[in-house]
């Protein structure tokens, strides 16, 4: 479980990144923040591994205050995939998943055969072991940094904007991976993203934040999709938009159509 | 080329010597500057200091330099000391700023993504912006292997032996073949070092001609 209890960030120049934020994340559950770029939201995700320290308030896990812990210990218990994957450029991909379970000291074979079964877990081929990040396309860095953040098998995986830096196809095949890895590791997982379709995809839990990581509404994706708490949150999650609001086409009672009448589907139930 | 047949002795000997006296400043002078590049790099005040001072000592000729350090140092005025620690200053004076200008090229996320992912303050030097410091790195230190492998010719005129000598020999003797030895072998014993850098540069990052190959691609 990971508490954020009123934590408050401001950065050098006046900038209130975070403002009095409170949110528990409990075990076990794939909680996403979303919100506009620069609402605060990368800086939240970063307070739980102590990249960035809070000015005021307090990050738990499991009841304790990260700041009793050592930030390099801390950084190596907590699986971090960045955007773009984060990879190392000089090592090779099987080097780059052992980063940490070599940071931590696993024994050199252990920790390779760890490896190769990870690399099979996020659908790498085996041949691309021996590979460099830079020989690889988008989606398959994204897919070594998802692996190096398993390496040690952590409970916490922190997740910034992972598949932002692939083209949509691919995205929709990493989100949906990690929505099945994620159902056999049921890992405590804070992903951070500004794709509100991301969002209502992959969330158990979701955060919609204002600037200044102002909690707008939080709750599963039905229940904002459904009951927007406002104005903001409707726009944010485009219920203004005609493709969000369906219904019945007049013509034909299985179709369902949006505002401007162009058919979205079929109604199966 | 009889005169090459006839000394093939004091050709080996004299190479023998140069190689040694060069490799001495071109190891010594690469070390000492990663840590004074890092610093430049790290602390953006100190950048300023740190590259005037290295800046203003490679301005000062090389003979007055060799001349000056007996008496700074307190050596006797014929050792090859004199020489070794002149061309130390050198090879620092040329590779401070290369090795900030190394230690900038590093891709800022890359390193935020060996901090997140758990390495300490010097690990990640050693394991991550060393390394990746390292293609700008070696293209400095052919630079400085170059320029010191030239430089150890000048230290024939305070008695330290080196392919120099051809030089000042063969002109008091009015011997172009000696002359032309010593160009010859001062060339070949500086392509040996850049080679020998290069090779060692391909072998130990394999990664780096990708990295170059892309950013060739991307410019194009």
């Amino acid at each position: 479980m990971i508490e954020y209890r009123r934590v408050h960030k401001t950065f050098a120049g006046g900038n209130v990144a975070v403002r009095d934020f409170s949110l528990t994340i409990p075990s076990g559950s794939l909680t996403v923040l979303v919100g506009s770029s620069g609402c605060g939201k990368t800086t939240l995700l970063r307070m739980v591994n102590r990249m960035v320290e809070p000015d005021s308030g307090s990050v738990l896990i499991d009841d304790e205050d990260v700041r009793q812990r050592d930030p390099v210990t801390l950084r190596r218990s907590v699986g971090y995939v960045m955007q773009s994957g984060g990879l190392l450029p000089h090592k090779s991909v099987l080097d780059n998943i052992q980063t940490v379970s070599r940071l931590v000291g696993t024994p050199k074979e252990h920790s390779r055969q760890r490896a190769g079964e990870l690399m099979d877990l996020v659908g790498l081929d085996s041949t691309l072991a021996t590979r460099y990040p830079q020989q690889l396309s988008g989606g398959q860095q994204q897919r070594v940094g998802v692996a190096r953040a398993l390496a040690v098998d952590p409970n916490i995986l922190l997740m910034d904007e992972p598949f932002g830096a692939v083209d949509p196809v691919v995205r929709r095949d990493l989100q949906r991976e990690l929505l099945d890895i994620q159902a056999r590791l049921a890992k405590t997982v804070v992903f951070v993203t500004h794709d509100i379709d991301e969002a209502f995809l992959v969330a158990d839990q979701m955060v919609i934040l204002r600037e200044g990581a102002e909690v707008a509404q939080q709750g599963t994706p039905e229940d904002i999709l459904s009951n927007p708490a406002d104005e903001f949150v409707a726009s944010f999650v485009g219920h203004t938009t005609a493709a969000r609001r369906l219904e019945r086409s007049d013509s034909h009672p299985d179709v369902v159509v949006d505002t401007e009448g162009r058919i979205q589907g079929r109604l199966e139930r | 080329m009889s005169w090459v047949w006839d000394n093939t002795d004091a050709i080996v000997r004299l190479t023998i010597e140069h190689v040694w006296l060069s490799t001495i400043p071109i190891v010594l002078g690469g070390l000492l500057s990663v840590p004074v590049g890092w610093l430049a790099n790290r602390f953006r005040t100190l950048r300023g200091v740190i590259l005037a001072v290295v800046g203003i000592l490679y301005t000062i000729p090389s003979l007055a330099l060799f001349v000056l350090i007996p008496p700074l140092l307190g050596l006797p005025f014929l050792s090859p000391l004199n020489v070794i620690i002149a061309l130390v200053v050198y090879a620092v004076a040329i590779m401070s700023r290369n090795a900030a200008d190394a230690f900038a090229s590093i891709d800022p996320s890359a390193l935020r993504a060996a901090t997140a992912v758990g390495y300490g303050p010097w690990q990640r030097f050693f394991q991550v912006e060393l390394p990746l410091a390292g293609p700008v790195l070696v293209a400095g230190l052919r630079v400085v292997a170059v320029s010191t492998v030239s430089l150890v010719t000048v230290g024939v005129l305070v008695g330290v032996q080196s392919l120099g000598y051809f030089f000042t020999d063969g002109f008091q003797r009015r011997i172009e073949a000696e002359i032309l030895t010593g160009i010859v072998m001062t060339v070949f014993v500086a392509a040996l070092f850049d080679a020998a850098l290069v090779l060692a540069g391909r072998l130990g990052m394999p990664w780096a001609r990708l990295a170059m190959a892309r950013a060739g691609q991307e410019v194009s």
